[in-house]
Parts: C-alpha cells; structure tokens; sequence
C-alpha cells in the first residue's frame, strides 16, 4: 500500500522535474517558490484516502492510480473555432475565452472591446509580465497546505484566466471562460488556474463551462481564485459537462470584502467522478454569499459538492441551495460546512440540500456541518432525500401523459428552481435546454413511450 | 360504454369494492353516491388506472376494450379522464405546459395533428371561460396556491380541454361553496352531451340538483345496494343512508 502510494507521488514528482525544466527563465521568479513549496506539500499529503474526513464518500483511487501525461508539452492545437462554437451560448455576446487542455488560447478567444482598465486573458502572460494585480493574489486563497489537489494544481500552476475589473467598472455581458480538452492519444492531466479580481463597486459575470471534444479519459484539476472588493457584485456560472471518462476535481475559492456580493451556480452534469469544492469567505461586515448548485448522476457516475461557508465578520449572509438527482448507478455527495467565527454576530446563513433519487441503485450521502463559535446568529438547515411522487406521476398520466415524459417533467421540475435562480435570461435558457438533453439520456424507465 | 362487472378491488388485502356491476351507455349521467368508507372513490381510481390498488377479481370494458389492461395514460388517450378528488400540486410545472403536453399525447393517440402556442393559448381561453376560470392560472404551478375552488375548476377546465368521452368526476362538489358549485356545474352541464357520458361520484345530492343525473346507485360495503333514477338521491338526502344498508342486508339474509 505505501509502495503504491510512494509510486503515485514519485510519478507527480518527476512530472514537476519536468515542468520545471519546460519553464526556462520563469523558474527562478517569486511564483516559482510557490511551486515548490506547494510540491512539497503535495508529497508530504499524498492523495486522500476514504480515512480522510474531508474524502470519506468519495474514493478517489481512480484518479490516483491513473500515470496522467502532463500536458504542457502540447500546444493548444486540436480544439478549432467550429468546436468552441459547440460550447458557446449563441445570444451571449460578450467576452468568450478559451483554454485547450489548460492552456489559453489566444487564436480561440474573443475579448471584444472594453473601456479602460479591464484585463482579461491568459494568466501565464500576466505572469510572465509581473502583473501586480496577479502577483498580489494569486495563490492567496487556494490554500494547498491541506488540500493535495490544490496542493498538485498550484505545484503547476501556469496558465489559465485572469480577469481584472477595476474600481467601479460594469460589464454588462457575462464573460464566458470555455475549457476544452481534446482527445489526445494517451490519458493526460490539465490544471487550468484562474483568477478573478473585482475591485470595489465593480460587477460581472462570469462564466465557466468544462467539456471535452471526445470521449476520452483525461483529468482537469482546477482552481479558481476569486476575489471581490467592497460592493463588488459577482455572479459566477460553473458548468461542468466534462465526457463520459473524465475526472475532474474543481476548487473554487472567493474571498469576499465589506458588502460584496456573490452569487454562484454550479450546475454539474458530466464526469466518471467529479469532486467541486466552493470555499467562500465572508471576510468583512454586510457581505452576502448565495451558493446555487445542481448536480445530476446516471451511469456510474460519482459526483461530490462540498461547499464552505466561512462567516469571519458579523452582520453577514449566506443562501445556499443544491439539489440533486441521481439515476442509474450513481453515487452523489453533498457537504455544506458553514462556519460562524467568534465575532461573527448577526450572521443569517441558510442552507438547504434536495435529493431526488430515480433508481434504488443510484445513493446519496448528505451532511451539513455547522461550527458555530457565535452566539447571536441565526443558521438553518435541512437535507432530504426522496424519490418522484406517486399522486404527482397518476396525475399527469391521467391526463394522457406518457410515463417516461412525466418522469421528465417532474424530473425538471425538481430541478427548476437552481436554474430559475440565474440571473442572465439567455443563460437561463441554455441551462434548460442542456437539463432536458439530461434527461432525454438519462431515461431511467424505458417501460413506455 | 362501458360495463363493470362483478369488480373486487383493494389495497394490501384490504377489500374495498367487493362485486361491483354498474353499466354506463353512451349519453347518461349516473351519480354514485355512498357513505364515506363505501368505496366510491375506490371506483372511480381504480377506472382511472391508479396502480395501488389490486383488482382481485371481475373485468371491465370500455367501448369493447379491456379497460383493466390498459395504463393510466392509455386509457386517457381512449377518452377516459377522472376529475380528482384532491388534485395534485406540481411545483416546477405550470398550469398550460401540463395540459398540452396531455392534450398532444391524446391527439397524436388520435392520429391528429399536435396544436402549437398560439392555437394552445386559444383553446385554453375558450375552454377557461366555460368555468369562469381566471387565465392567470394558466401561466401557474399546476394547483400550486390554488384556492379549493380554483383547484376543482381547473378539473373541469381540464376536462373541457381533453373533452373525454367518459369523465369520472371524484368528489368535485366537495369543499365548493354555492356560487362556485354552480359555476362548476354549469360547466359540467355545457360538457354533457349524447356522445359522451359523466360518472359523478359524490356524498350529498346537492351536486346533483344541477348536475340532473339519469341513474342514480347508491355505493355500500364495496357493492351497489340501490339503483334508481333522479329520485333517489332526494330520497337519500332526505333519509340518509342507513335504510339502504338495512335493506340491502335483509336481501343478502334472505338469499
């Protein structure tokens, strides 16, 4: 058993060897540093086991035991601008930016024009240009010293998103960030890295969709850095569509100022096994903090959220509602851990998780985690987990309705609510209709027409 | 039209209908009245197609068909449609999504072309206005925040919307105050007509001072005790039930 762990991390090891030696001139800069550090980390942690806490419903083995090839030894090629088109949101016109297999692609991405100060592209050329703004945060919240997939993803960290949006600036249109892998020959590993930094009375939207050109194995480990300053309004979209085979392990972290808002939906449609962790951090008076998320399952589908809350200053607020729905085989995880520090008075935090199970092979396991250190609060929560209603499927069979449609409508309906919530109307639409394509593969019962 | 014969059914060995016989023609109205507990809404579920119960024994045939052999969905398609007791809140699903997507599965059934928006939203008015249902409902949660009396409206309008040949209507003037009892009787009476034909099952006559029915059968312990025309459900408001069950024993002791 050691000697199979010791193998995985000396397979990480000698990868990092070569990153580095890819890296030329970059090596010695400050972020570098971080690196290494975050390697050692990594060694030292290892891959977490079902003994850990934090991993104890989901077994992640099968990523570990995978010898991904890193794929920065390839360019961006593979991916055309007919395959991002695929992806993109057809009555979204703003921003699209693209990364291939973890790298930014400048051939595929669209800034459009926006007045003076606001910066968006690849995080490698902020990097590489000593970008302040980048320099002052990056890696900040991403906290790898407990986490090994943070840890593995800051250890390669090089490329990805950085939007900037300066003090008081307004982009109207949601930004769409798309990673893309492609099918290369052999299974290979992205660690996309970004990072958002909204100044105060700044607002944006953001969105980020994974997916993969075929249907192959491959491994995105992700970390997104978020960053909101006083009054800043964020709203962030994540939908994960990665292929049938892939793993994909998501780490979201925002860090909220004084009255910032933030908003996020995280719908999770794809994957063999998927793990998102989003960490909020309340950290001044009057923040708020709505977390949205959806996450469906058919096949053999694994698929965990853990979400974290961390009220640090009083007079905060958090919303959270996920709900899932797992057919066929598949296993589903739901952590929301909200944490109330000491001094955090006022705090109103809310959180609600939903199940719908379809099949009696398909599970969930479900856990709120409250740590409560304050006494004039008011925090509430509540998990079920049920199946479709028998009164509400006779009802509309009565009507003529067939049993497989009804069990899509009652299906969607279920799950309306998370994407009635998103903001942007076209956005809204394009969830709907990828929920419906769901469902149209997911079919649990195949009795009727 | 459709002609129950001898039909036990029950739920986890429980019996509730124990022998049922009732023939409906096409173009009648017959009213199933009964004590609470008698099994009436039993009936008209188990003609519906709900699957928890067990039908232990009889059959049932409707316009020639095996009527038990068919699903929920099936026998909607065929023109079978029951007004439900307690219809049921759907969250999620509004009010004229769910209708259409019933009433294209019955015409396309029917060999019929599937109606798009516009000529959904004018059907839905024309059909609306027959109960005085307010068209704001339309664009709602199925049931959802529906008063009592909108919910058993909106049974109706669906009703009048899929214009079945045979409509079960379970209860339907229960919890309806005078004004919206009328109201929904009117609607009833605008849908009876010689091709098709209404069961009403109900506990009090008052339905049926408007709802004018051409049979009456009175449901006890599972079996029709009593048949007869329009004036014996004034006999039974006025006498209750009890003399029914009494008779209907003395008949059995004799046998």
């Amino acid at each position: 058993m050691v000697q199979t762990s010791d193998r995985r991390r000396d397979w990480y090891l000698s990868n990092f060897e070569k990153f580095e030696k890819g890296l030329n001139g970059d090596a010695a800069s400050h972020i570098h540093a971080i690196r290494k550090a975050a390697m050692a980390r990594f060694a030292e942690l290892g891959f977490p086991t079902t003994h850990d806490e934090e991993w104890k419903y989901t077994d992640v083995s099968p990523i570990a035991s995978v010898p991904f090839k890193h794929v920065l030894g390839y360019e961006p090629e593979g991916a055309t601008a007919k395959d991002v088109e695929r992806f993109s949101f057809g009555n979204l016109h703003g921003a699209r930016l693209v990364c291939v297999n973890g790298r930014f692609s400048e051939k595929l991405s669209s800034a459009g024009s926006f007045s003076a100060g606001v910066r968006m592209g690849s995080l490698a050329v902020a990097l590489r240009n000593n970008d302040e703004v980048v320099l002052r945060h990056v890696a900040k919240y991403a906290r790898y010293d407990d986490n090994a997939f943070t840890a593995l993803s800051t250890a390669f960290l090089r490329d990805g998103i950085f939007i900037y949006v300066p003090k008081g600036r307004l982009i109207e249109t949601p930004i769409h960030l798309i990673f893309l892998s492609t099918g290369l020959e052999s299974e290979f590993v992205s660690y996309p890295r970004n990072l958002f930094v909204a100044e105060e009375n700044s607002q944006t939207t953001i969105i980020e969709t994974h997916a993969s050109l075929a249907n192959n194995t491959y491994f995105t480990n992700t970390v997104t850095e978020i960053v909101l300053g006083e009054n800043a309004i964020v709203e962030h979209e994540k939908l994960q569509t990665e292929s049938d085979h892939a793993f994909h392990v998501g780490m979201t972290y925002v860090q909220q100022n004084r009255n910032s808002s933030f908003t996020s939906h995280s719908i999770s449609l794809g994957g063999a096994l998927v793990r998102n962790n989003l960490t909020a951090v309340l950290d001044g008076e009057g923040a708020e903090c709505t977390l949205n998320g959806l996450y469906a399952g058919m096949g053999d589908q694994h698929v965990d959220n853990h979400t974290t809350i961390d009220h640090a200053k009083p007079h905060c607020s958090s919303h959270e509602l996920y709900k899932g729905i797992l057919a066929g085989k598949s296993r589903g995880v739901f952590n929301g851990k909200i944490i109330v520090r000491k001094n955090a008075q006022k705090t109103d935090a809310k959180q609600t998780n939903k199940n719908l199970v379809l099949s009696n092979e398909a599970s969930i396991d479900t856990k709120p985690q409250l740590e409560i250190f304050a006494n004039d609060v008011r925090c509430t929560h509540g998990a079920t987990i049920g199946q479709l209603d028998e009164e509400a499927i006779f009802y509309l069979r009565s009507r003529g309705i067939g049993l497989n449609k009804t069990r899509d409508i009652l299906v969607y309906a279920f799950a309306s609510d998370v994407i009635d919530r998103i903001n942007v109307g076209p956005l809204r639409e394009e969830f709907q209709q990828m929920l419906h394509a769901w469902l149209d593969r997911a079919h649990p019962v195949q009795a009727d027409s | 039209m459709l002609e129950v014969i001898n039909l036990h059914a029950g739920v986890d060995g429980n019996e509730i209908l124990r022998g049922v016989d009732l023939e409906v023609g096409v173009g009648e109205v017959h009213a199933i009245m009964g004590p609470n507990g008698s099994g009436k809404s039993t009936l008209a579920q188990v003609l519906a197609g709900r699957e928890s119960y067990n039908i232990t024994e009889g059959r049932v045939t409707y316009e020639g068909k095996d009527l038990l052999a068919m699903k929920p969905e099936e026998r909607a398609r065929e023109g079978v449609f029951m007004a439900f007791q307690y219809p049921v809140e759907i969250p999620g699903v509004s009010n004229a999504y769910f209708l259409k997507a019933g009433l294209n599965a019955i015409r396309k059934f029917g060999g019929l072309e599937e109606l798009d928006a516009v000529e959904f939203l004018a059907l839905f008015k024309e059909k609306a206005r027959i109960v005085d249902m307010d068209e704001s409902l339309l664009s709602r949660p199925v049931n959802r925040g529906f008063s009592g009396g909108e919910k058993k409206r909106n049974e109706i309008f669906q009703m009048a919307v899929l214009e079945p040949r045979l409509a079960i209507l379970d209860e339907t003037d229960s919890g309806l105050d005078i004004d919206a009892l009328q109201t929904v009787a009117r609607g009833i009476n605008t849908l009876r007509s010689k091709e098709n034909a209404i069961i009403v099952v109900t506990h009090y006559q008052r339905l049926l001072n408007y709802v004018i029915p051409d049979h009456v059968h009175v449901l006890i312990d599972g079996r029709i005790a009593r048949s007869g025309g329009k004036g014996l459900a004034l006999e039974l408001e006025a006498r209750g039930y009890d003399w029914v069950k009494e008779e209907a024993d003395k008949e059995e002791t004799h046998a």
